[in-house]
């Protein structure tokens, strides 16, 4: 089967006066649906640049990226938009909710953006706010929510553009351990319930069982040999949670 | 679209306020400035444009309507020979001084006319009747000089160019762009006030027959009147208001104002509006993320930017109205026509959206990469 995302010798090179600064150094990686990968590794390693690569906001020095069997690399910049917006939904560590807009009006703009009409827009806000368990709250502003129903606002978001890939750049950073767990469940069922791709950024080992494959990335490359401490008792003996892969 | 521009417009109430401010303040003083232009260029050629006639006979070489050189009566009598002509009336329009009743003088414009003629007779009377002036030494002004001239009411004499006046009538809104108000009155009385001899005029006003045509007439009088330069209405009329306003440079001086207020509301409009952008910037950030083109960013800013310009030209043209109603009790009136109330708003707009453009150069270059920033 096709991989969701492909990359294959992966390399970028941030500008910094005459000297390059190399984030990324050949990286090859594969994420396909139905599955829940993540990415640790120390900060300045490249993750969130390998992530923004992926999620195609950013661009590549060199190597190639496929997005559902499409490579982007030879896009130009202003085709992109409409590549993140069919395939790729983000969720951000800070939320980025719109804090003008109501829970049901940031999930709006994503119908929007889609086009979807007004008049179907807001039953599907509905479907989705229910889906995330914050039913009653589709007037409440960001302001008015907990850090837990602000991420829970935001995979709304991101599941209304019906992306095959989600992108979560340390999705439980902001959030207590009870409601990152509720987070990162939701994020479970998303790959495995309704086969989306899911990447996540986390340096958070409390939401490590919750991955099927984790990719350690060092100095801008995968390390050969990780060492992810998962804590004990949370590994693939737990019959509800998924069996973690070291790679 | 979910009403992301009104709600990040309204969220800094503060900066609303601000950024009304500006735009108010622009509206008001390009209206203002506009309003005095328009004022100004009705006042100059005012008389020209009442007068009903259709040509005007000049000697050679005056600019101006204030500057009428006198020439022969006789000349009258030609013009009316003149195939095409239906009614020709001299008439005076000239500087004389006028005595106050403490002792001081003042500058005013003696209007001389044929009282039963229909060419250049005051209008807009609030008392009196124009055929009051048939009366000895009668004279009609304007209400809005009496206190410079010291007149307090209707009978009242006064002495002008040396010989007596008496108040027969009040116009009302008949401004003289000088500081000389008009003072109208008979054609003899007229000769008497300025000094002129009892055979010369300075302009002979001409109504053409219906069905004639105004040039024709005009080369006609040309060819048979000598020593004389005939202009049309519009033509004198144009020849007076460029002089007043160009040639002493006070036209370009109130013009120059309306671009400062077009400046001004520009600079304050871009500033706020930059700044609410700036507020927002990693929200458009995370726009561009989402999958949003540019042109919906540009949409969003430009929204803002057609608000705040329909509110402040809302709010602009109640302050300027009161303004403008203050200013009618005034020397110097601002005029606020229709077609220029209109186009105010095209102005603002187009300030406001410019004012944006500042704002969407800075939108088109955010990386969406930076969402993923701390």
């Amino acid at each position: 089967m096709q991989p969701a995302i492909a990359v294959r010798e992966l390399t970028k090179t941030y500008a910094e006066g005459s000297a390059g600064t190399l984030a990324l150094r050949g990286v090859d990686l594969d994420v396909h649906a139905g599955e829940l990968l993540m990415l640790m590794g120390p900060s300045g390693s490249g993750k969130t640049t390998l992530l923004s690569i992926m999620g195609c906001i950013l661009t590549a020095s060199s190597g190639s990226v496929r997005i559902a069997g499409k490579e982007v690399t030879s896009l130009r910049e202003k085709e992109l938009p409409a590549l993140r917006l069919a395939h790729i939904g983000f969720i951000f560590q800070g939320f980025n909710l719109f804090p003008t807009l109501t829970a049901g009006e940031n999930v709006e703009l994503m119908l929007d953006l889609k086009g979807v009409a007004a008049s179907s827009a807001k039953k599907r806000v509905a479907e989705l706010l229910d889906q995330v368990g914050l039913e009653g709250r589709h007037n409440s502003f960001p302001a008015d929510l907990s850090g837990g129903q602000k991420q829970r606002v935001a995979i709304a978001r991101a599941l209304a553009g019906d992306p095959k890939i989600i992108l979560a750049d340390e999705p439980t950073a902001a959030l207590d351990s009870h409601t990152g767990k509720n987070v990162m469940e939701m994020m479970s069922d998303l790959a495995h319930q309704r086969g989306r791709a899911v990447v996540i950024v986390t340096h958070d080992s409390r939401v490590l069982n919750f991955a099927d494959r984790i990719v350690r990335i060092e100095d801008g490359a995968i390390a050969r040999r990780p060492e992810i401490e998962v804590p004990a008792g949370m590994l693939s003996h737990d019959p509800l949670q998924p069996s973690v892969t070291l790679v | 679209m979910p009403p992301l521009a009104q709600r990040n417009l309204l969220h800094d109430k503060v900066r609303l306020a601000v950024t009304l401010t500006g735009i108010v303040f622009s509206v008001v003083l390009i209206v203002v400035q506009l309003g005095l232009f328009f004022g100004f260029t009705t006042a100059t050629s005012n008389l020209i444009d009442h007068s009903g006639a259709d040509l005007w006979i000049t000697s050679k070489n005056v600019p101006y309507v204030e500057q009428g050189v006198a020439f022969s009566e006789r000349k009258l009598n030609q013009a009316r020979a003149v195939p095409g002509v239906t009614d020709a009336q001299k008439i005076i329009a000239h500087w004389t001084q006028w005595k106050r009743h403490d002792g001081g003088e003042e500058s005013v414009q003696i209007v001389g006319l044929n009282v039963d003629d229909t060419l250049e007779r005051p209008w807009d009377l609030v008392s009196g009747r124009v055929e009051d002036l048939k009366t000895p030494d009668a004279i009609i002004l304007d209400e809005l000089y009496k206190q410079k001239l010291g007149v307090t009411g209707v009978g009242e004499v006064f002495e002008i160019g040396g010989h007596r006046a008496r108040v027969v009538g009040f116009t009302r809104g008949i401004r003289s762009f000088t500081t000389s108000p008009y003072v109208f009155t008979t054609f003899k009385n007229a000769q008497s006030y300025t000094g002129m001899r009892e055979d010369q005029t300075l302009f002979i006003l001409v109504k053409v027959a219906p069905g004639a045509k105004i040039d024709d007439v005009r080369r006609r009088i040309l060819a048979s009147v000598k020593d004389v330069e005939v202009y049309t209405t519009a033509q004198f009329s144009h020849m007076t208001t460029f002089y007043w306003m160009f040639t002493t440079g006070a036209g370009v001086a109130v013009l120059i104002a309306a671009v400062l207020g077009l400046v001004v509301g520009f600079v304050v409009v871009a500033q706020t509006i930059y700044a609410t952008t700036m507020d927002h910037i990693r929200e458009y950030g995370t726009l561009k993320a989402m999958g949003a083109p540019n042109i919906y960013v540009y949409k969003v800013i430009m929204k803002q930017a057609a608000i705040s310009a329909v509110i402040g030209y809302v709010l602009g043209m109640i302050v300027s109205a009161f303004v403008v109603r203050a200013s009618q009790e005034g020397g110097a009136a601002i005029l606020m026509p229709l077609p220029m109330a209109v186009g105010m708003f095209f102005v603002t707009l187009v300030m406001c959206i410019g004012a944006a453009l500042v704002s969407i150069n800075k939108v088109t270059r955010i990386e969406p990469a930076m969402v993923f920033k701390g």
